[in-house]
């Protein structure tokens, strides 16, 4: 203690260097994968929409007043959102523990686990907010017109980026094997993907589903997409957005946790 | 005396039944190379852990350059280097991009992040292969990088977890060359090895451990000539013989370890060796480590 108070500095939890010490690497990695990463969180989303666009819009025209590709290509950026953020974390975080050992060495560095957990879910959240834009500019080249309040879409992706980041961290910190991910997927991510209305509107579900839809990071994800290309709608989405930062700040907590379970001894 | 840059008192980690460091005490002065000497399994590596407040002690007191662990570990750890046992480099970045993620982690300045590249390039003698992929490197060159990028903030005080194990020999050459540099300028040294020669040529002080515990410790030499003698009568033969030799040494007051086709005498200094024939050498840490925990090393 002694010491600590003659040279006047008593570390903080969540210091701007340690995070900028784990985003650096983070940023200097990813000029060496950036095309693999690219490409998976971006094709992918893009093929739901082109096979789900066409496939199906020609069966439906319009769905609640929108085009079919319009609703699609709102709906699909969360999809682009969880695919960039919730998979590179579960298996990022994973690799860099079990068989790189990276954390060993940017924890012995003057970094905390609830620091290095921030700092790796701010850049995946960041990564999110970028590829989350993808289906929309698809969406754009088929038809969908541009509106001012698109521009907010990388901050909504952002947002549910950094819970979907967390939650991924979390896992991860959790799992014994990377097998484990298997009952996350089809479990978890697979059925709030698919009742998320991203590809068909939920009010044709019973009440209980839609009921049950609240706790859908994803849905709430799709609701402000598809407000912010076709017109906001007040309160509701505050409560959607109100919705995906209690999302962000859960997992968050819970990603530090699992990760501190993991790291130290 | 000067100040101590690592001291523990009665330190305790368990792993569920196991007791990996059981009430261990040490003090790492300043300025000197202090070697962890012990099997695999007698707790240096968690040793090692629980100074950079990756494993948090049960029960006993720790400080590293005057911070109480774990509470102020962070303080402690912008000061000190850790090079770990096990590669954990970026294999898909270049020998630079390594270090200079690594001078982000340690928080250099804007102007001494370059410098400080540079001079642990100069440092691993990796100046030409700067632009190099990590995983293009050779065994020896990653291991130099892996030292060097723990250096690369000048830290008063460095922590070698094993650094030379399963490297050939003319490769481990090379580190503790590089190990004595860092030595000589009077960096810190708190070092874990299974390889007595290791111990006996780059450590001040050695501490041998065995199951969590230090059995001994003190300068090398001293060691040695306090619990092995100067001299060693090595005896070769069949397993009878041995076994008589053995009973031989045992009724005349001498201590006595068996290696696989041989047995040593130990402290045969300047007798006549009982009249056994044998081969003399002089007595190493070795013996001495045998010896107190009856296990063999390396």
């Amino acid at each position: 203690m002694a010491v600590a108070n003659a040279r006047g500095r008593r570390l903080g939890r969540l210091e701007r260097p340690a995070l900028t010490g784990v985003l650096v690497r983070e940023v200097v990695n990813f000029s060496s994968y950036w095309r693999s990463a690219t490409f998976s969180s971006t094709v992918e989303p893009t093929i739901y929409l082109l096979a789900f666009g066409f496939g199906f819009g020609s069966l439906v025209s319009t769905i609640g007043g929108y085009e079919y590709v319009e609703f699609v290509g709102t709906g699909t950026v969360a999809t682009a959102v969880l695919f960039s953020s919730a998979f590179p974390a579960m298996f990022g975080t994973f690799v860099k523990y079990h068989f790189q050992r990276t954390y060993d060495a940017i924890l012995a560095a003057p970094v905390d686990t609830e620091e290095l957990v921030t700092a790796e879910a701010l850049w995946i959240a960041t990564r999110a907010g970028v590829y989350g834009c993808a289906p929309l500019i698809v969406a754009m080249v088929f038809g969908l017109d541009p509106a001012w309040g698109m521009l907010t879409v990388p901050l909504i992706a952002w947002l549910a980026g950094f819970g979907w980041a967390c939650f991924g961290v979390a896992v991860a910190g959790f799992a014994k094997s990377i097998e484990n991910f298997s009952y996350i997927v089809s479990a978890v991510l697979t059925p709030l993907f698919l009742v998320a209305g991203t590809f068909f509107p939920l009010d044709q579900l019973p009440e209980w589903a839609q009921f049950l839809a609240n706790f859908n990071p994803l849905y709430h994800c799709v609701e402000l997409v598809r407000h912010a290309a076709f017109g906001w709608s007040g309160w509701a989405d505050v409560f959607h957005a109100g919705a995906l930062v209690v999302f962000g700040l859960l997992m968050w907590r819970i990603a530090i946790h699992a990760m501190v379970r993991k790291l130290v001894d | 005396m000067g100040e101590t840059a690592i001291r523990l008192r009665g330190v305790v980690k368990r792993y569920g039944p196991i007791t990996a460091v059981d009430g261990l005490d040490l003090d790492v002065p300043v300025g000197t190379c202090v070697g962890l000497l012990g099997p695999n399994g007698a707790g240096k590596s968690t040793t090692m852990r629980l100074l950079t407040a990756q494993a948090i002690p049960d029960e006993g007191e720790l400080e590293v350059l005057g911070f109480r662990l774990p509470e102020e570990s962070k303080q402690a750890r912008a000061l000190l280097g850790v090079t770990p046992q096990l590669d954990n480099l970026d294999v898909t970045l270049t020998v630079e991009q390594n270090l200079l993620v690594f001078a982000f982690l340690y928080r250099l300045g804007r102007h001494e992040r370059r410098d400080a590249v540079e001079r642990s390039l100069e440092m691993a003698k990796l100046v030409d292969r700067r632009d190099t992929r990590v995983d293009k490197l050779s065994g020896g060159m990653r291991r130099r990088l892996l030292i060097a990028r723990s250096l690369v903030h000048r830290p008063r005080l460095v922590l070698l977890d094993e650094p030379t194990v399963g490297l050939d020999p003319q490769v481990r050459q090379e580190l503790w060359a590089l190990v004595d540099a860092l030595r000589s300028e009077g960096t810190t040294i708190l070092m874990s090895t299974h390889y007595i020669e290791e111990a006996q040529r780059l450590a001040d002080t050695v501490m041998i451990m065995s199951h969590g515990k230090a059995v001994a410790a003190g300068r090398p030499a001293e060691l040695v000539t306090e619990h092995a003698g100067q001299q060693v009568l090595e005896v070769y033969g069949a397993p009878p013989r041995l076994a008589e030799v053995e009973a031989e040494a045992g009724a005349a007051g001498l201590k006595t370890r068996r290696t696989g086709t041989s047995v040593s005498i130990l402290g045969v200094d300047g007798s006549n060796g009982l009249g056994i024939d044998g081969e003399r050498r002089a007595a190493n840490l070795e013996d001495v480590f045998v010896l107190l925990t009856g296990e063999e090393i390396g």
